[in-house]
């Protein structure tokens, strides 16, 4: 690369540092967004965050007047699959041009620049906004024999894990991948990956879990921060209470099913047509917190138990081992082969209990015995 | 000596039985209704029934006094007489409660004749009965960290925080599954080994869970 290239990347970087002094608010006008469409979406926003309608216009003022912070999309050992689902809603959004606007300092799979400029891009954000950008992690990072099993321009996943998320504002890790380790985390865990907490254990971070992480989560994450100037409030395992503090099954459109007594037993029959209760069909909602009975996917199309398939558990730490077997309501037993149920063990043990003691009880109606009396021992 | 006059001794004190049939009649009602929240049947005829919403309210209510049962009976072993007191339940810590416990083997073992008299628990049974109580206090801990996830951050939730950083979701079920079958097998050795000692010792074994009083040849001290 020559040395022109590099100062035309500074310029352009440059550039686009001083159109951040406009506000949101102003930036969505340029961009053709009606005031109507923006505050429909301040207010979509207000109830994806749990709070009162009343604050609906608090929620517009300060998008209103708050400048853009800066944005860095880090995709570490992924599918992508979660920038898919933010980049491939059916029309664009308000939340996807806020998105769009906040991410253009880097992000591998969407930005123009590649190779040395894209490297150079990234440092130069990271540098000049030290503290006070954010960041955003796709994909898990890999931890075993120093990382060399994820790199990025030669630089190992954890190095720049440590790098990019150490010096942010705050990290949010998007997808299970990026929160808990998901997929590749897996047994048997071939490259050691872990959850960005997890590599990076002094970063601030925000799990946003799921598989992928539904857009508008991330938005109304991102809108919380603009809005109070702080972090959401978070569970235990690091997420975000107003998307996951409650079970999928307590607000679960097929509840009604469940507590009447009504279940889908074989996919296809009669039950299932109607829409009942998918419980016995392995669905894991009862073992599974996020919102997406309320919030759904793809413009609040769909879900999966809407779609008519039981819930897979994604947004839970390791739910590719514990949630496993998708379609039976309770997990394999270690040790006894993959079909062994916990049923079939308990069954077997009750039985060889009952019969050693048959057993046991025939040889004692056989044999003499000396009644007790008094001993010594008292 | 089989004409010999035995003595009638109090054994078990009224909390005693009265903690053994709350946790009998508990363990029979959370057994049936869990089977069925664990593998239902479509009773339901519309959407509009609550079979297993009542079925799981008969659950959690049983869960309740099964919880205040073994609290209590733990509380009485602090409290009651020697035959009900915690030191009854670690019978391998002495010298003199392992020799019983060798004794005990042994006859159940069909080595020794002499069917040996013990005038409360007899100490094989108190050891099972400790592990027992540890099958308990997991089926506790594990059942209300389940119920408590209904209302997540509430004093119930946040109390059991230790929990769910022990077990997975889908963990603390099959624990919950198993721990009751492990308890089903005990129940058998339980009964089977009431009936026999109470045919051997003819010191009235299963009747004295009822009225407190064995028959016993050493007399009270």
């Amino acid at each position: 690369m020559s040395k022109q290239n590099n100062c035309d990347v500074f310029e352009k970087a440059e550039q686009s540092l001083e159109t951040r002094e406009y506000s949101i608010g102003e930036v969505l006008k340029q961009r053709g967004v009606s005031r109507r469409d923006f505050l429909k979406f301040c207010t979509a926003m207000t109830a994806a965050l749990s709070l009162p309608a009343s604050f609906a216009p608090s929620v517009a003022q300060a998008l209103d007047e708050v400048k853009r912070p800066t944005l860095v999309w880090m995709n570490f050992q992924d599918c992508t699959g979660d920038t898919e689902a933010l980049l491939r809603a059916a029309n664009p959004t308000v939340g996807e041009i806020i998105l769009d606007i906040l991410s253009v300092d880097y992000h591998e799979t969407i930005m123009a620049a590649a190779g040395h400029q894209a490297d150079e891009a990234l440092e130069a954000t990271i540098t000049k906004y030290k503290g006070k950008y954010l960041c955003v992690v796709e994909g898990s990072i890999s931890m075993k024999d120093d990382g060399v099993y994820g790199c990025t321009s030669g630089k190992t996943h954890l190095e720049l894990a440590r790098k990019v998320c150490g010096s942010a504002l705050a990290t949010i890790a998007i997808g299970t991948c990026a929160a808990y380790g998901g997929i590749a985390a897996a047994v048997p865990n071939p490259t050691g990956a872990v959850g960005v907490k997890e590599a990076v254990p002094g970063a601030t971070v925000i799990n946003l879990p799921g598989c992928p992480c539904n857009a508008d989560n991330l938005t109304a994450t991102i809108v919380h921060y603009l809005v109070f100037g702080k972090i959401p409030a978070m569970d235990s395992k690091g997420r975000p209470l107003f998307a996951y503090g409650k079970r999928i099954h307590d607000n679960c459109e097929r509840r009604p099913h469940f507590d009447a007594g009504q279940y889908v037993e074989h996919w296809g029959d009669d039950a299932h047509r109607k829409g009942f209760c998918l419980y016995k069909m392995g669905c894991k909602g009862p073992a599974t917190f996020h919102n997406c009975p309320t919030q759904r996917y793809n413009e609040k199309t769909s879900w999966p138990v809407a779609s008519g398939h039981g819930c897979a558990g994604c947004s839970e730490p390791q739910f590719w081992d514990t949630m496993s077997p998708l379609y039976r309501r309770l997990p394999n037993v270690p040790g006894f082969g993959i079909e062994a149920t916990a049923d079939k063990i308990g069954l077997g043990l009750v039985a060889g209990v009952g019969a050693a003691f048959a057993v046991h009880g025939a040889l004692n109606a056989l044999r003499k015995d000396k009644e007790p009396e008094e001993t010594k021992e008292g | 000596m089989p004409n010999q006059a035995k003595f009638k001794r109090y054994i078990w004190e009224l909390p005693v039985r009265w903690s053994h049939w709350t946790n009998v009649l508990s363990i029979v009602i959370l057994a049936l209704t869990g089977f069925f929240i664990g593998n239902p049947v479509s009773f339901g005829g519309s959407a509009s029934d609550f079979t297993m919403g009542w079925i799981r309210f008969v659950h959690f209510t049983a869960a309740y006094a099964f919880a205040v049962s073994v609290l209590s009976r733990i509380i009485w072993s602090l409290i009651g007489n020697e035959y009900a007191g915690w030191k009854a339940f670690f019978p391998f810590l002495t010298a003199g409660g392992r020799e019983k416990m060798v004794k005990m083997l042994r006859y159940y073992m069909f080595v020794d004749k002499e069917v040996p008299e013990t005038v409360g628990h007899n100490p094989l049974a108190t050891t099972a009965y400790f592990a027992l109580f540890m099958l308990y206090i997991l089926m506790i801990l594990t059942g209300f960290s389940l119920y408590a996830e209904h209302a997540p951050n509430g004093v119930m939730h946040k109390s059991l925080g230790f929990m769910y950083s022990l077990f997975s979701n889908q963990g603390m079920r099959l624990a919950h599954h198993v721990s009751m079958w492990m308890i089903f097998g005990f129940i058998i050795n339980h009964i089977y080994s009431a009936w026999l000692m109470d045919i051997k010792e003819h010191g009235s074994e299963i009747s004295s869970m009822f009225s407190g009083y064995k028959f016993t040849v050493k007399k009270e001290k």
